[in-house]
């Protein structure tokens, strides 16, 4: 119910939280329900990249997650516009990193991204292809790697109010 | 002794109140407008309510509580047109963000998980158990708050909780004696009877209101009625205007002893747990029955679980493969008045019961034009275009999703489908450059 949230973080950790994020009260309630089992949602289980975004959300070497670690790394992913309203949070940025630093996607990356996506029904050495393909094209420093891509448009999520 | 004098004649005249307002009615099929009064009391109560609570409220929150509008706005459109471009173009570093995101909103918001609680009102009715966003606003409708609560648990839970008694109990013993007559037309009537008048008080045990709409296309013999499924309640409210041959499991316990006497009186499909497995036994048995035109209609869920009434989940074929002509039927509850959905993975059926002190059931039932299958239809398409049809008629959404996800995991194989359709996209052409 909407009050469990409410007692499970304190009313300043909630402010922090709103400010942090810039996600509402009444957002904040519901995304609570929501992260109670995010694991187990079917839309989620069978998109390819599924398991990948879940890892996401956990710290790097944890295997767990708390609630406010949650809404952190869904608020990254508001639009351009809300996070400027809320003035802490660096704008959103690729999944591919998890920091706000400058991030590289290597070769490596691309090619264990796209086995994700289509598992066995393309062969590996077409699979190596195109993904030195999509590096070549993409690639201006010509050291063979990507950098920050801009992508507030395919990438964000909008909030509504 | 004066005390239990007292008790005494307080208990018979309530019984005889309830005797005479209730249960004589029922047995004849008339109303004698007591519900329709309270249910106009309860319908400007609130009303009042729903004011108070808007002029209580700032603006803003309103809006932040409006629980029908989405917390995001999603992207809905398909894989094809997600990833921008012609078909059979090159995979672009931008696919992956596709993914991505539908994963992320899936995160925040998804299509199946909302249908396995309840539905959220948009305003809240004065009970408890839906106050999930709404604070306290003024000393009157507190006090009104209170009022409800002696009133539905003080006078109308004792009520109900006899006549669900009265009713179960000469379910029973009627369809017991009834069994005992040779088959005859006779038997028939007797049987319908009984059913219908115990129906009934159950219904009134619950305060139920039904509003059934198209009644010429009420379900005949020799055919099955589908309908999508919320709650055990499903049941009653469609046996309480006609007669139907149940299909279900023995079970144990007060359901089996009630299973085993309606069987007496009139011809039910039970099956013991071994037999549901056996997918051929079943569609035997039932195509049996409908073959006989005499025998009543068959009623059957085809989503197999109960779901929060928002929307109609996956037909299982089973039924659709039987034959005959289905007749569908559209239930849907107004949940302002009392909710009458069962997670039965998450509540246990005592705190099912706790349905009975909600201010009432309201829900609309359409009878639909019967169906059957057409020429070079599958069992699959026809169960979507019957599910298709009882969607739109009851005003809900319609998933492809299967039910059974209330409980288990989705299967693999629905992934296994997003990555060769992925993969035909950005190879489809047959090259890549």
């Amino acid at each position: 119910m909407g009050s469990q949230a409410s007692t499970l973080l304190r009313n300043e950790e909630l402010e922090e939280i709103e400010k942090e994020t810039g996600l509402s009260h009444c957002q904040i309630t519901r995304l609570y329900r929501r992260f109670n089992d995010f694991q187990g949602i079917p839309e989620l289980a069978i998109n390819p990249v599924g398991n990948w975004i879940i890892n996401a959300f956990f710290p790097e070497g944890e295997d767990q997650v708390n609630f406010r670690g949650f809404l952190q790394t869904l608020a990254h992913f508001r639009t351009i516009k809300d996070n400027e309203k809320s003035k802490d949070v660096n704008g959103p940025e690729p999944l591919n990193s998890r920091s706000n630093e400058l991030h590289f996607i290597s070769h490596d990356e691309l090619l264990k991204v796209l086995c994700m996506m289509v598992r066995v029904h393309i062969s590996d050495e077409q699979l190596g292809s195109i993904a030195d393909r999509t590096i070549q094209e993409a690639d201006q420093r010509g050291d063979s790697v990507l950098d920050k891509v801009d992508v507030e448009q395919k990438m964000s999520i909008r909030f509504l109010h | 002794m004066e005390g239990a004098e007292l008790a005494g004649k307080i208990l018979s005249t309530w019984l005889t109140l309830v005797l005479g307002f209730i249960l004589l009615p029922s047995v004849f099929g008339v109303s004698l407008g007591i519900s329709e009064i309270y249910m106009k009391i309860l319908v400007k109560t609130l009303e009042w309510a729903t004011i108070r609570i808007e002029k209580g409220t700032p603006k803003e929150s309103i809006l932040k509580n409006s629980a029908s509008v989405g917390i995001i706005q999603r992207d809905e459109s398909p894989m094809e047109k997600g990833l921008s471009g012609l078909r059979g173009r090159d995979f672009e570093l931008s696919d992956v963000f596709y993914f991505s995101k539908k994963g992320l909103e899936a995160i925040v918001e998804d299509e199946v998980t909302q249908r396995f609680s309840s539905e959220e009102l948009v305003s809240w009715n004065l009970l408890t158990r839906t106050n999930v966003n709404f604070q306290y606003i003024s000393l009157r409708l507190t006090m009104v708050w209170v009022l409800g609560v002696i009133v539905r648990y003080c006078v109308l839970l004792p009520l109900r909780v006899t006549l669900a008694f009265i009713g179960i109990s000469l379910l029973v013993i009627g369809t017991t004696l009834v069994g005992q007559l040779p088959d005859s037309s006779l038997k028939n009537w007797l049987s319908e009877l009984v059913h219908l008048t115990c129906c009934r008080i159950c219904v009134r045990s619950l305060s139920g209101t039904i509003h059934y709409h198209n009644k010429q296309y009420r379900p005949q013999k020799g055919g099955i009625c589908v309908a999508n499924h919320t709650s055990p309640i499903d049941v009653l409210i469609l046996t309480t205007d006609g007669c139907y041959a149940m299909v279900g499991q023995v079970h144990g316990g007060l359901m089996g002893i009630i299973q085993r006497a309606m069987v007496k009186a009139c011809p039910h499909v039970w099956f013991e747990r071994s037999e549901m497995k056996d997918r051929h036994l079943v569609t035997k048995r039932l195509k049996e029955h409908i073959a006989d035109k005499k025998k009543l209609p068959i009623l059957i869920f085809p989503e197999g679980t109960c779901i929060n009434n928002t929307s109609v989940m996956m037909f299982k074929k089973g039924s659709f493969e039987i034959g005959g002509t289905i007749h569908p039927v559209a239930i849907k509850y107004n949940p302002q008045f009392g909710d009458a959905f069962w997670n039965s993975s998450k509540y246990n059926m005592v705190s099912y019961l706790l349905m009975m002190t909600s201010w009432a059931i309201v829900c609309d039932v359409w009878y639909m034009p019967p169906m059957t299958r057409e020429e070079g239809e599958d069992a699959v398409q026809f169960a979507n275009r019957v599910k298709s049809a009882i969607a739109i008629q009851g005003g809900l959404t319609e998933l492809p999703w299967d039910g059974g996800l209330k409980r288990a995991k989705v299967k693999d194989t629905l992934k296994e489908e997003q990555q060769k359709n992925y993969s035909k996209m950005i190879v489809g052409n047959g090259s890549v450059s």
